[in-house]
């Protein structure tokens, strides 16, 4: 369910809110496993535009196909999928997510456990900054043809900020379609009251995660952003948030990295803790899922840290102050999903980026192409000039794919990394001699 | 005789004057159109749909941007676009820093995929002097929900132009509007009527331009040209040939080089139906023109009345059903899934377009091309199999 990799080429050494989160995803999956006897309903859905708060408002289990399949990617089952979905028809060039879910729900949806994920009772396409995601569930109400099936069209920020009739709009979608199907296949009538108490929930989680991504500005940076933003920051935000263990998670793991400030300690990698930071980047797209653990490592034996990265605010954006609240809760979940990163216009994300950059201090700004996404990639060239620039500091690119083995070269990225560490190095060294000179 | 070969002569001649626009990629008509008065404004608009009455109405010229094809070599859009996206963008943004469309107020960039909501972004960032907007249609079909969203849109749209023109739009001037663009579609379907019926008198390409045009010149001029077109095909005199009837399905945003098109004809193919332009044919039915609240009628007939497409949300009208009817009413042999590379929309449809065919023993194949494809051997001798095969099992 997160982006926490069960077995795979992963051991990290294990901090106390990293065995929470292990335990907190097993009970889930135990829980998914268990449906037929509990009775429970199953909501599908996606991570950008979430309505966590509210399938749970409803007493419903949410699984998240595109972290199936990055969960798939990292135990290396993704190609066995991937080619099941391309035999079936599915394009080589298009979003290697979909294809992978569509291959593992095709070969017996077995989850990240090991366990048969249970079929859903609803599809909630969430329709939130990737033109893919209705697509993709287009093609699971086939395979799933029994599933009820709840359309939430966010529209884009097109001009640059929310308009207050999108707001509208959202909430009239979720008044008619997306609560009543909720209605339908749990039984359970709507309470808005606990919906708001679930999203008060979810703004203490949100403070205390915009203070663990903060503490990015401290140097060394206790957090990688981008790899342990994906692996243990994050992930807990999608499935939990609006609950108390959620709340608990983040305040266990806020005083885990005040510790590691207190005592001017880097971030955990899978070697241990960091020790010298030499890097501070900024990242631009998703990670690789297939050689999670190599491409990490590309990073931080150069003592390259992610003090910032856009994907870990796909599951909403929290720094520029929005917090889910309980004075108007479906305008709360409407402004949620208008804020997500991919639903931004490109100038509103490349202002993000540039915020992360001089907030956190960075050496440069990097990006991760990822060959079949278009909703990153398409743009993400003139996002490098712009910030380059605008702030005269060295940008990297590189390509892989999320979860398709095939486009991960290991040399083509060192490669291109080499080149910008080196331009990294050079930078510093001028810098150094400037400061030296003044 | 002599009378054939001057219908014949007459019927070269009116295509040749939708070839010359498609091949003009400095939108000169465009161009020759605005200077003929000051307070005429140009609004180019991407694939699929745009509700081009409204912008007519405002006393402006609707372009329909689809790319450079295969008519413009690539210095700048690489640099723009990696090499895993679509090709469409590219040419797009290579025409735009070339100048081709400095003449361009603005550009309406309708909601069909990432590639095109990205590229309004860079549009925003490089022409920050034009009207640059993302226009996003409504995926829910509720009149009162994705109804009120898509007027507010359309209000939005129409502030938008007036402030390019200062414009005050009236009951009557977009019901005008909605009469001749109603006019036009009626005359686009008579040509597919007479194509799908006499597909020998009017070749898969020919009919390509002439409905290209229509994102070109005026939708007056159009509605003329294609009277003239319509009356000229009907008499040319030719002979219909042994080939099997295709429907098109996949190509309507980045479209396929003309040398494509014709390949598949020449490969005996017959092109019954097409989506390659599919935004002249959105909307199914006449929309009403004597309303007191033409922005309604044009919402009630994209609510009710769109043609089905990749770009919007299936509901429960599944395409694969629409596009079966669509070889049922056009008597097809079989499909040709024909789209871009890296298209998301079309790609991700076709594995179920496929099993609906499948399921009702249609046949069909499918290829991906780039606007710029030069090489169709391959796609020659697929198309070909496709129809000896289909002439053998009939
Ligand atoms: S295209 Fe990108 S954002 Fe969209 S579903 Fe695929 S990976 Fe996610
Ligand atoms: S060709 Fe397809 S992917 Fe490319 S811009 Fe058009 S619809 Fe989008």
């Amino acid at each position: 369910m997160l982006a926490r990799p069960e077995g795979g080429d992963m051991t990290v050494q294990k901090e106390n809110s990293m065995l929470k989160q292990k335990q907190m995803l097993a009970d889930h999956f135990m829980e998914l496993s268990q449906v037929r006897e509990t009775g429970k309903k199953v909501v599908y859905t996606f991570v950008p535009g979430n309505l966590t708060e509210l399938i749970y408002t409803f007493d419903m289990l949410p699984v998240y196909p595109e972290i199936n399949a990055l969960q798939s990617g990292m135990r290396k089952k993704s190609r066995d999928y991937i080619r099941e979905a391309e035999d079936m028809g599915y394009s080589e060039d298009i979003c290697s997510y979909v294809k992978c879910d569509v291959g593992m729900m095709v070969q017996g949806n077995i989850g990240p456990t090991g366990q048969q994920l249970p079929p859903p009772d609803l599809l909630l396409l969430s329709y939130t900054g990737c033109f893919v995601f209705m697509k993709w569930f287009e093609n699971l109400k086939h395979l799933y043809p029994d599933a009820e099936i709840a359309m939430l069209h966010i529209p884009y920020q097109e001009g640059g900020r929310i308009e207050p009739d999108h707001i509208e709009y959202i909430k009239e979608q979720l008044r008619t379609e997306v609560i009543p199907k909720f209605e339908k296949v749990s039984g359970v009538k709507f309470n808005e009251t606990k919906l708001g108490e679930k999203l008060d929930l979810s703004a203490k989680a949100e403070d205390l995660l915009i203070e663990i991504f903060d503490s990015a500005q401290n140097r060394p940076s206790p957090i990688d952003a981008y790899f342990g933003g994906v692996y243990y920051i994050g992930p807990i935000f999608t499935a939990f948030r609006g609950s108390p263990e959620c709340v608990d998670y983040y305040e266990e793991l806020a005083s885990e990295v005040r510790f590691r400030v207190e005592n001017k300690m880097g971030p955990i990698t899978p070697d241990g803790v960091l020790q010298e930071e030499n890097f501070r980047l900024v990242v631009e797209g998703p990670p690789n899922w297939t050689h999670f653990r190599g491409f990490w490592k590309l990073f931080y034996e150069m003592g390259a840290v992610f003090v910032g990265s856009t994907y870990t605010r796909v599951g909403g954006v929290y720094d520029d102050g929005f917090r889910h609240s309980s004075d108007d809760p479906l305008k709360s979940l409407a402004e949620y999903c208008l804020g997500c990163y991919t639903n931004r216009n490109l100038p509103q994300r490349i202002d993000l980026i540039e915020r992360f950059i001089t907030r956190y201090h960075a050496d440069g700004f990097l990006v991760n192409s990822i060959k079949s996404c278009n909703s990153f990639s398409a743009g993400q060239l003139v996002m490098m000039r712009e910030l380059e620039e605008r702030l005269q500091i060295p940008v990297g690119f590189i390509e892989t794919d999320l979860v398709d083995p095939r486009y991960y070269s290991y040399s083509n990225i060192k490669n291109r990394l080499d080149s910008f560490f080196q331009m990294l190095e050079q930078r510093q060294i001028m810098k150094r001699r400037m400061e030296a000179v003044a | 005789m002599a009378e054939q070969h001057m219908t014949t002569e007459q019927y070269t001649a009116a295509i040749e004057k939708a070839r010359a626009l498609f091949e003009d990629l400095s939108y000169s008509y465009a161009r020759e159109w605005k200077e003929q008065d000051p307070s005429r404004r140009v609004i180019g608009y991407l694939p699929i749909y745009v509700p081009r009455e409204i912008i007519h109405a405002m006393g402006m010229l609707p372009v329909g941007i689809f790319g450079a094809g295969d008519r413009m070599s690539i210095v700048k859009g690489d640099a723009f676009f990696q090499s895993y996206i679509c090709h469409i963008p590219r040419t797009v943004i290579e025409m735009a820093l070339n100048g081709n469309m400095d003449h361009f107020d603005g550009f309406l960039f309708p909601s069909i995929c990432d590639v095109i909501r990205n590229l309004s972004g860079i549009f925003r960032l490089k022409f920050p002097d034009k009207f640059v907007r993302y226009f996003d249609l409504p995926q829910n079909f509720d009149r009162k929900v994705g109804g009120s969203f898509y007027h507010r849109e359309i209000d939005r749209l129409i502030e938008g132009l007036k402030a390019l023109n200062g414009h005050e739009l009236t009951t009557e001037e977009l019901n005008r509007s909605i009469e001749l663009y109603n006019r036009n579609r009626r005359l686009v379907n008579e040509l597919a009527d007479l194509r799908s019926d006499f597909p020998h008198k009017i070749t898969a390409v020919d009919f390509y331009l002439v409905l290209r045009a229509g994102g070109i010149m005026t939708v007056e001029e159009h509605n003329g040209y294609l009277e003239e077109i319509l009356e000229l095909a009907r008499a040319v005199d030719a002979e219909p040939e042994d080939k099997i009837r295709v429907v098109i399905s996949g190509a309507f945003c980045e479209q396929p080089p003309l040398g494509l098109i014709k390949t598949i004809e020449n490969a005996g193919c017959y092109v019954v139906e097409d989506d390659m332009q599919l935004g002249m044919k959105w909307i199914k039915t006449d929309i009403p023109s004597d309303t007191d609240d033409p922005v309604s009628a044009l919402i009630e007939a994209y609510l009710d009345q769109s043609e089905f497409s990749s770009a919007v949300y299936e509901a429960d009208k599944p395409k694969g059903e629409q596009l079966k009817q669509q070889v049922i009413d056009r008597r097809a042999d079989g499909v040709l899934f024909c789209a871009p590379s890296f298209c998301d929309p079309a790609l991700l449809d076709r594995p179920l377009l496929e099993q609906a065919m499948d399921a009702n023993h249609i046949r069909h194949f499918g290829f991906q091309y780039h606007e710029n494809l030069g090489q169709f051997h391959v796609i020659k001798e697929q198309a070909g199999t496709f129809a000896d095969m289909i002439k053998l099992w009939e």
